[in-house]
């Protein structure tokens, strides 16, 4: 009988492993194209991180009926995603905004404490998005989860310095966001690394655009930073954040019009198709809002990662 | 392709120049250039033209599914990763019909999912093919279930079914229509293949392992069946994407031939059946089939393969140009939008919903959307006073300008340029209808 020989790739790099938490929970490590277990026989599992926010305006409502009183407190909402698999909480601090409660840094660092505390998972923590005020609250939260090795998010190209330094401070990694291009990501691994952050304590968001608004330049971005990263290319060889949740943004996600069908699962399948073109392009973590859409991509990485 | 060189190896080497050309190197060097037929040479074999032919086949076989309107091109693909060039034939979605259905009950239930279609971004997004079942083990009542969905539409479609001889009645029937017929597997390999041949119809092979697949291949071929889909199995998500990029990969690098063709899935329903089908979508599958599908599941699987379908150099664009909705006057308010399709498609339709005429001036922005083009330097207040200047919009109506929510920062600057009141609109549209109420025009 004919015999398909098996196209194994010789490849020459490998995405970074680092610890996070306490260090039961490792990121990255892959050692070929995802999920191709030829490739790569034990190959690590992505991870996935559960969005909590500590402001509920103008969230969508189809979550907060999820969640119920949880979605009040932080810390209990962030159990919830433990017990649904979650092995990360991505923590939002919308309230430190300004034009929302502006919290103060001190506020913000209780409930990133509270959080970590409540759950044990590390956390990927993000501000408002105002660069002055999130390094502020960075610094903050970089004390307060000091020992519980976290990511803090996120630094750009203009705007690094801050929190990269509170990330350097009491050892956490920092995100490191690029818009949609591969050279961007990469000078922004450059920039990072020569103001003296490790390899090893950096994580990159490349922009994951969601299904509907721009996954097309994402998924090709992403495909290409990997294959870079394992043909060799040091500067690309750490571990992809995507953020799932985006798809939530998109009009067609959680609209209820009429032919659409069923809002709930509709949205779960939006976020679900934005996550699996994120983890089949290379993504080694994802930040994920619905419990539904959380479900199906639990399943889909134990279906993909699995020994059978 | 095959090189001069490899060209070269099958000519005579007298160069007699019967062929036009000096010599036979020449010769072969315009064969390698496509700029001269093999048949011009009079002293070539029939072995070599079948091997040279062979080498010159594309790496996955273009298969061409149903006739006329609706037919479908599967396959020709060439790059494993879309940026290398792009993918080319979006994978076809086919829903399963048993024939065991009543006549009323079978048309009722494909004229549920013909009537499943939706409109994104100017464009329609629908299934394209039938599965007919044959559940019932009735020939007769395929060929009947059959006859019924070619009388009712143009989509291809696909006959499922245990045998040859269960098949052979309604792929008579309905051959014009050029069915897809299901499926060759070890068994039955023989039969099934020689009634695609005699019928010239496509024929998909099952076989869940490569090696066996690349076995029925060569079996099915045996019996002059060309046009062939692959099914190599969906028992996980693993299995499909592993089977599928190995079949895809040998093939694109041509270091096994025998499995070139389309690839296709069987994936069921619900939640694992849309988790295979998105998968599939992603990871080279031509064709996947379901037992059902909900609209809320279709709208973002169709939309994901638009995403990987679409050519990512190239965004897509509507025309420079003033577009008047829901009837705009004299003094109706100039709303002003960018040409990237996404961004004017999602404007026009929350415009459309409030029923309040505007007039709507897209602007050139290589088809950029509002914030990208306004970071690319597209998308200032110069850009849009041109635009507004070539389609003579202020003109047209004494109506307020209202810019994108998001690029406030211009309207100072193009309200001077204008010498025309210019308002802030909201940052999403979806906020339009009421902000356009407020107004009160
Ligand atoms: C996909 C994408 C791209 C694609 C291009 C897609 C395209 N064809 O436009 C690519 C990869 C090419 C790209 C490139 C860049 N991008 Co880009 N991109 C995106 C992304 C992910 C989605 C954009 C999108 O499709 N939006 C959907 C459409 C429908 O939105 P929209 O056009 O804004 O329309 C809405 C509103 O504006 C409003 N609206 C529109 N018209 C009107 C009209 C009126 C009258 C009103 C009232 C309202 C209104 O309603 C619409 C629906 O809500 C966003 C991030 C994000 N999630 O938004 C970044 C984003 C827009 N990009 C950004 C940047 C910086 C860039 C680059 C400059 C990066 C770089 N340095 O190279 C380049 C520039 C392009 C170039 N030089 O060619 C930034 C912009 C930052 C800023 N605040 O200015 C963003 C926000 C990402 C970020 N967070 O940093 N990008
Ligand atoms: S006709 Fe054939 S043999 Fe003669 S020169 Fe041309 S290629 Fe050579």
């Amino acid at each position: 009988m004919a015999k398909v020989p098996l196209p194994k790739e010789k490849w020459s790099g490998a995405i970074t492993s680092t610890a996070m938490g306490d260090g039961g929970v490792r990121l990255g490590g892959a050692k070929g194209m995802p999920f191709l277990s030829f490739e790569d026989p034990d190959l690590p599992l992505p991870l996935l991180a559960g969005e909590v926010v500590d402001d509920l305006e103008d969230f969508p409502s189809i979550v907060l009926d999820f969640f119920g009183e949880d979605a009040e407190d932080p810390a209990s909402w962030a159990q919830r995603w433990r017990g649904m698999g979650a092995d990360l909480v991505c923590l939002r601090l919308l309230s430190t905004d300004p034009d929302r409660r502006d919290s103060s840094p001190e506020e913000a660092a209780a409930v990133a404490k509270s959080v970590a505390d409540a759950t044990g998972m590390p956390l990927i923590v993000y501000g408002c998005g105002l660069p002055e005020k999130d390094a502020a609250v960075m610094e903050a939260v970089s004390g307060a989860l000091a020992g519980h090795r976290s990511i803090l998010a996120y630094v750009e190209e203009d705007s690094y310095k801050k929190i990269s330094s509170a990330a350097m401070a009491n050892k956490h990694a920092v995100l490191a966001f690029s818009n949609l291009d591969i050279n961007l990501a990469k000078q922004m691994n450059i920039l990072l690394s020569d103001f003296g952050v490790q390899r090893e304590d950096i994580v990159m968001d490349p922009l994951m655009a969601p299904l509907g608004m721009g996954l097309e330049y994402s998924y090709s971005v992403n495909e290409r930073i990997t294959l870079a990263a394992l043909n060799g290319d040091r500067m690309l060889q750490v571990p992809m954040v995507c953020d799932a949740s985006q798809a939530w943004q998109v009009r067609d996600c959680a609209e209820d019009e009429e032919g659409m069908g069923d809002p709930v699962e509709r949205s779960a399948w939006w976020e679900f198709g934005t996550a699996l073109a994120a983890l089949l392009s290379g993504a080694d973590m994802l930040i994920v809002r619905g419990p539904y859409a959380m479900q199906l991509i639990r399943g889909a990485i134990e279906d993909l990662g699995g020994g059978a | 392709m095959p090189t001069a060189i490899e060209y070269f190896k099958f000519l005579p080497k007298t160069n007699c120049g019967e062929c036009g050309h000096p010599t036979c190197l020449a010769f072969a060097m315009q064969l390698a250039n496509q700029k001269a037929s093999l048949d011009e040479c009079p002293y070539v074999d029939e072995e070599a033209k079948r091997t040279l032919q062979e080498s010159n086949a594309p790496p996955v076989k273009g298969v061409t599914v149903g006739a006329g309107d609706g037919s479908l091109r599967m396959g020709e693909e060439t790059v494993l990763y879309r940026h290398e060039r792009r993918f080319v034939n979006p994978t076809a979605y086919a829903v399963a019909i048993p024939d065991i259905l009543p006549e009323a009950e079978l048309r009722e239930l494909a004229r549920s999912y013909l009537d499943m279609s939706f409109e994104r971004v100017g464009m329609v997004f629908d299934l394209d093919m039938f599965a007919v079942f044959n559940a019932s083990g009735d020939a007769e009542r395929l060929r009947a279930a059959a006859e019924s969905l070619v009388g009712m539409c143009s989509k291809p479609l696909m006959l499922i079914g245990a045998g040859a001889e269960d098949l052979r009645p309604a792929a008579e029937a309905i051959r014009e229509s050029r069915p897809l017929l299901y499926a060759a597997d070890e068994d039955n390999v023989s039969p099934m293949a020689a009634l695609a041949a005699e019928l010239g119809l496509p024929l998909a092979l099952r076989d869940g392992t490569l090696d066996g697949m690349a076995g029925l291949v060569e079996a099915a071929r045996k019996e002059g069946a060309e046009d062939l889909v692959l099914d190599l199995g969906s028992d996980s998500m693993k299995h499909i994407l592993e089977s599928n990029t190995v079949a895809r990969k040998v093939s694109l690098r041509r270091s096994f031939k025998g499995l070139g063709y389309p690839l296709m899935n069987l994936v069921g329903s619900g939640e694992e059946g849309m988790m295979m089908a998105m998968l599939s979508t992603m990871k080279y599958g031509s064709l996947v089939v379901f037992d059902s599908l909900e609209p809320q599941q279709a709208l973002p699987l169709m939309t994901l393969r638009q995403n990987i379908y679409t050519d990512p150099q190239v965004p897509i664009q509507v025309k420079e140009d003033l577009y008047p909705v829901n009837g705009p006057g004299e003094d109706s308010p100039l709303l002003f939008t960018t040409n990237f399709s996404l961004t004017y498609f999602t404007v026009r339709a929350d415009i459309e919903k409030s029923r309040i005429p505007v007039w709507l001036q897209v602007v050139d922005t290589e088809g950029l959307s509002v914030l990208t083009a306004y970071a690319a330097n597209k998308f200032g207040h110069e850009h849009v006073a041109a635009a507004l200047e070539a389609s003579s919009a202020l003109e047209r109506t004494s109506g307020p300008v209202v810019t994108p929510g998001m690029v406030a920062k211009m309207s100072g600057k193009l309200e001077e340029a204008l010498g025309r009141k210019v308002l802030v609109g909201p940052m999403e549209s979806g906020s339009l209808p009421k902000f356009l109420k407020n107004l009160g025009v």
